[in-house]
């Protein structure tokens, strides 16, 4: 039952998700394409693609993670198991928490938290790069589109835009 | 919306349950919803606020994947992909980049992200593992560091 499957694995990634979905894109790529082989390298960085330049929140790339590997079912199954524990979590747990802001193991924790989850995001930028096999057009674009946004105030759609436009091109 | 349209939060108060939401595991908005939705209407609103965020986009994700179901082997939208996917890149490494900026204790702190990109992106070790050992490190150094003050 490969939907009760991805399930599993997907409930497994999204309680150590710290960063959101973008922080588990190594993990995904490990679980899916090196340990299962139910996608190959092209399919999951295509996927990736179609979530980046899709509206709404970037977790949706399970979703068609899950769409691709099994239909409707799998995209069901890795959408709710990627949302419904935390979520569950969260509803529970929101109330006592928030009792305990301020405390040191708390602060502990979020100051801890984030040099893990910037480490998880810059993995999953070069896994991308890995997984397409980016050529020099490529690496000019990811090059270009880091600098240009983190000097200016251009909304990101505009290079995803400019990247579909590049690729339609055949430059990329 | 919830801000300047409706009125039913400050900016304050949401900026601080969305730090919550982007500390804790899972995606980030589905969290924030469901915190937001407990606050205004209990369990119902817990549950109808992150269908309501994801039900619309869930639908066009499953359009797009029917589209490329069909057509995603052609040439032109092998290359439109990989623009975006290349264009996807630049970004995140540019979100890495500025969250690594804002840490505040880069010395002590920045070892560990180091770390993770050696353990995940490298050696590709199962994350689960590597956040589980990761948290506590860096968690106890913060913990430490946090007493000395």
């Amino acid at each position: 039952m490969i939907a009760l499957q991805l399930f599993l694995e997907f409930a497994l990634l999204s309680g150590v998700a710290f960063g959101g979905a973008t922080a588990l894109l190594p993990e995904m790529h490990r679980v899916v394409v090196e340990n299962y082989h139910w996608l190959d390298n092209t399919t999951f960085t295509n996927l990736y693609a179609i979530a980046q330049a899709a509206p709404g929140p970037n977790v949706l790339v399970v979703t068609l993670i899950g769409w691709e590997i099994a239909g409707l079912t799998g995209a069901l199954a890795t959408t709710a198991a990627m949302c419904l524990p935390m979520s569950i979590l969260i509803y529970l747990l929101i109330d006592r928490w928030e009792s305990f802001a301020g405390k040191r193991w708390q602060k502990a924790v979020s100051l801890g938290v984030s040099p893990l989850a910037v480490g998880l995001i810059f993995s999953g930028a070069t896994l991308i790069a890995q997984a397409a096999a980016f050529g020099w057009g490529a690496w000019l674009l990811v090059a270009t589109t880091l600098v240009a946004n983190l000097r200016s105030k251009l909304h990101p759609l505009w290079f995803i835009a400019a990247g579909a436009a590049l690729g339609l091109l055949g430059l990329i | 919306m919830l801000v300047d349209e409706r009125h039913w939060m400050t900016g304050e108060e949401f900026n601080a349950q969305l730090g919550l939401c982007q500390f804790l595991p899972g995606p980030n908005v589905i969290n924030l919803a469901v915190v937001v939705g407990k606050r205004y209407q209990g369990l119902l609103g817990a549950i109808v606020a992150p269908f309501g965020l994801l039900a619309g986009p869930l639908v066009v994700v499953l359009l797009l994947a029917l589209i490329y179901d069909r057509y995603g082997s052609q040439p032109l939208a092998q290359g439109m992909l990989r623009g975006i996917a290349a264009a996807g890149c630049g970004l995140l490494f540019a979100t890495a980049w500025r969250m690594g900026g804002a840490i505040k204790d880069k010395p002590a702190f920045l070892p560990f992200t180091v770390l993770v990109v050696a353990a995940i992106a490298w050696l590709r070790w199962p994350m689960p593992v590597v956040m589980l050992c990761g948290l506590l490190l860096s968690g106890g150094v913060a913990y430490w560091k946090l007493g000395r003050k």
